[in-house]
């Protein structure tokens, strides 16, 4: 009998460092999921995989070659968040760099609305990898821009591509998705006023 | 495996017990901690939410059996693909699973009970209340969710009604059932195994359900996470999933699927597990490559972490990505095509009968596989393009769904009901519900590959008119399908009131296993004293 109940005992001690071990690696899983969320964001930034770029502005190219035996093609598209009622869109739907060169492409937005809104736009590039060769020196998407109703504005963009962009690489797309951000960004927009 | 066990042994307490330990009444069900009760609870549970289920899929058929808006509204539609897909996914295959286990697991290692009777009742009756609660969520304005049962961002949070938060409170409640059950489980078959039970004598119901627990385990939690994201970014002003707060709405679907994948492998492995027990039984031989069968689960499971983004090839990857993914589904189909060999092996020159057990397994065997192929299709990238989002997805996760799962989990019940109820099921109404339930599975599903693969897009409540035809076939399919299985509900219930022939210890002359040397039905309690093994 009381070999059964050591037995018993051995078992209940056995339990509970089961438990304790799967109960650590629930948590530890749920902490897991998000920690995938940096992790998702770093891996990003590394590799491009979803082909945000950084929203601070770049260096100069000073010292930087222009190489000219290569052409990119760059394409603009534009899109303003579901259901707002402006216009955006750039001056030219694409144009052809060199690496290396510098160039400046204008975009336009006007407030369709008779409020006073606060735009921010997001950029994203298609195929993702050219994000990480992609920079900008000046672009409106470093700030929000304050509209006032009914207001037209020309918004300009400076970039260049970085040499070392791979050869495979002739074209890709940056793209711009205005976003309403006049609740979120209403202390600003005192400011400014 | 060979058993020997003193019968007399095992009746004699089981009877002590029964007068002893028993409360009776409603008290019985809402306090037992017996690994039969809570078993039989789960399987009951289980059945009617695949009726609660089943009718959802019949509204979506009705409305979908002529092109045009007839019946209910596009809204309304949503609400109907996206509840069906969770009753049927949360509530119907994962709970009948937990079911089999709570009945089938102590009795197949020589426990006693489960090791954690208590937490058992728990992790059952809290799962009536989630279900409630999603439920309710049709009262409230905007109705129930109506963003899928993958409740993609950005539909679940800017677009979702405020039924978002009982979905999300609800995926809590069963998520925690999940992970207390899946605890058990692992406790238990670490544990409880009778004395010379070692882990490579353990049948392979056992071991799936073993390897499908430490799955559940890794990625509820997950899952748990994702709606919480949802709920923060919706409620609480987060933007996890956002871009215009820095958010990435992609994100959300790699979260997603890292849970999604592996639980798609959490409601197939057990069923390759009651599959490895019934077709030795009736095809008289030991199952062939025992110890594959094992390791080829084990893969299984660890592959199921590295395949997520397959259901992501549309969203734009880089090509590397692309063919990772591509590859390691593929490498997938090899432990599946390794299982299916020793299945169809351990048929080969057996003396084979056709009991109605064997034959919901050897219909699994061959439907399942055929959505192993469309799975394989769906997984080459450059034709993902064509396939994602179309009915052929449709077909394909019905295949190993319906008639894999699904089909699976009749074949287990038809097996152990003998043992459950101590009567015999009454052959000639399963019979006839295999057949109504084999011919109209494959009405309703198989021309669903032909309108995906012509450009049928899923989750639509009207389609193009050169469509009807077919849409019509699958509806009329879908009716039959769904009211076939009311005749399993008759076969259950009559075996529930002990109506039909009484069952002997061993009603399968092939069977093996500790459970079929209690006598049928198994009582109250078994193996207070170990069996040898
Ligand atoms: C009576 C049998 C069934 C019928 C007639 C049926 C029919 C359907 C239909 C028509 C859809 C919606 C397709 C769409 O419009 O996109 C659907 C979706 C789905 N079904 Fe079933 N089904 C049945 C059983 C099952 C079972 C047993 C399971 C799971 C084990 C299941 C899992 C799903 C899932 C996960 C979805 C996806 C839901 C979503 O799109 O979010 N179905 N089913
Ligand atoms: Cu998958």
């Amino acid at each position: 009998m009381s070999e059964h109940e050591s037995n018993e005992q051995k078992h209940e001690r056995g339990n509970s460092r089961v438990i304790t071990r799967l109960l650590a690696s629930v948590m530890l899983m749920f902490a897991f999921g998000f920690a995938l969320v940096p992790l998702y964001e770093k891996f990003c930034e590394i590799t491009g995989f979803n082909g945000r770029t950084t929203n601070t502005a770049s260096q100069t190219n000073e010292g930087m070659n222009v190489d000219e035996t290569r052409v990119v093609t760059v394409e603009f598209h534009t899109r303003v968040s579901r259901g707002i009622p402006w216009e955006f869109h750039p001056e030219v739907r694409s144009i052809r760099v060199h690496p290396g060169e510098v160039k400046t492409v204008n975009f336009i937005i006007e407030n369709r609305t008779d409020k006073a809104v606060i735009a921010q736009a997001l950029p994203s590039v298609s195929p993702g990898e050219a994000s990480l060769y992609l920079n900008k020196t000046e672009c409106f998407c470093f700030e929000q821009q304050p509209l006032a109703a009914g207001e037209r504005a020309v918004m300009p963009m400076q970039f260049y591509l970085d040499p070392d962009l791979p050869d495979r690489i002739h074209r890709f797309t940056l793209s711009y998705m205005m976003y309403d951000l006049t609740e979120q960004g209403q202390a600003t927009a005192n400011l400014s006023e | 495996m060979s058993t020997t066990v003193s019968d007399t042994h095992s009746a004699h307490d089981a009877h002590d017990d029964h007068h002893d330990h028993k409360p009776t009444g409603i008290k019985r069900w809402l306090f037992t901690t017996n690994h039969k009760d809570i078993g039989s609870m789960y399987l009951w549970f289980s059945f009617l939410m695949f009726l609660v289920g089943g009718s959802m899929a019949l509204m979506i058929r009705a409305e979908l059996f002529q092109p045009g808006m007839q019946i209910i509204d596009p809204h309304f539609f949503n609400q109907m693909t996206t509840m069906h897909g969770v009753i049927m996914v949360f509530g119907a295959v994962m709970p009948a699973f937990v079911g089999l286990a709570n009945w089938m697991i102590p009795m197949m290692i020589g426990a006693p009970d489960m090791a954690l009777p208590r937490m058992n009742n728990w992790s059952f009756w809290i799962l009536p209340f989630a279900f409630l609660i999603m439920l309710s969520s049709f009262f409230m304005p905007g109705g129930a969710p109506a963003f899928g049962w993958t409740f993609y961002a950005p539909l679940s949070t800017t677009y979702s009604t405020d039924s978002t938060a009982l979905f999300v409170f609800s995926m809590h409640i069963m998520g925690m059932s999940s992970i207390m059950g899946a605890i058990n489980v692992i406790v238990t078959i670490m544990n409880m195994r009778a004395p010379g039970m070692n882990y490579m004598k353990m049948p392979l119901f056992v071991w799936t359900w073993f390897i499908t627990a430490f799955l559940l385990i890794a990625v509820m939690p997950v899952l748990a996470g994702v709606v919480t994201m949802v709920l923060t970014d919706k409620y609480f002003g987060t933007s996890f999933f956002d871009a215009a707060g820095g958010g990435d709405p992609v994100l959300f679907q790699h979260l997603f699927w890292f849970f999604g994948h592996p639980e798609v492998y959490i409601m197939i492995l057990p069923s390759f597990g009651i599959v490895s027990a019934i077709i030795p039984a009736f095809a008289r031989k030991p199952l062939f490559g025992y110890a594959s069968m094992v390791y080829a689960t084990a893969s299984i499971a660890g592959l199921s972490f590295l395949v997520w983004a397959h259901h992501m090839f549309t969203t734009g990857m880089p090509t590397f990505a692309s063919l990772f993914f591509m590859y390691m589904t593929m490498l997938i189909a090899v432990p599946t095509g390794v299982k299916v060999f020793n299945w169809v092996s351990t048929m080969w020159r057996g003396a084979m009968t056709f009991e109605t057990p064997m034959l919901f397994s050897l219909a699994f065997v061959i439907l399942f596989t055929i959505g192993g192929f469309s799975g394989i299709m769906l997984a080459i990238t450059p034709v993902d393009y064509q396939y994602h989002d179309t009915y052929f997805v449709v077909a394909h996760f019905h295949y190993v769904l319906v008639t894999g799962a699904v089909f699976s989990i009749m074949a287990a019940a038809y097996y152990w009901l003998p043992k459950w109820s101590g009567v015999m099921y009454d052959d000639f109404l399963s019979k006839l519900h295999f057949w109504c339930s084999l011919i109209s599975v494959n009405i309703l599903f198989f021309p669903m590959h032909f309108v995906g693969l012509a450009g049928m897009p899923r989750r639509i409540p009207d389609y193009a008119i050169q469509f009807a035809d077919i849409n019509q076939i699958v509806s009329i399919g879908g009716f039959l399908f769904g009211f076939s299985q009311l005749i399993f509900l008759a076969v259950a219930l009559k075996c529930a009131f002990k109506k039909g022939k009484p069952a002997p210890a061993k009603p399968w002359e092939g069977a093996e296993g500790l459970e079929w040397t209690v006598p049928s039905p198994a009582p109250y309690h078994t193996f207070d004293v170990p069996p040898k093994v």
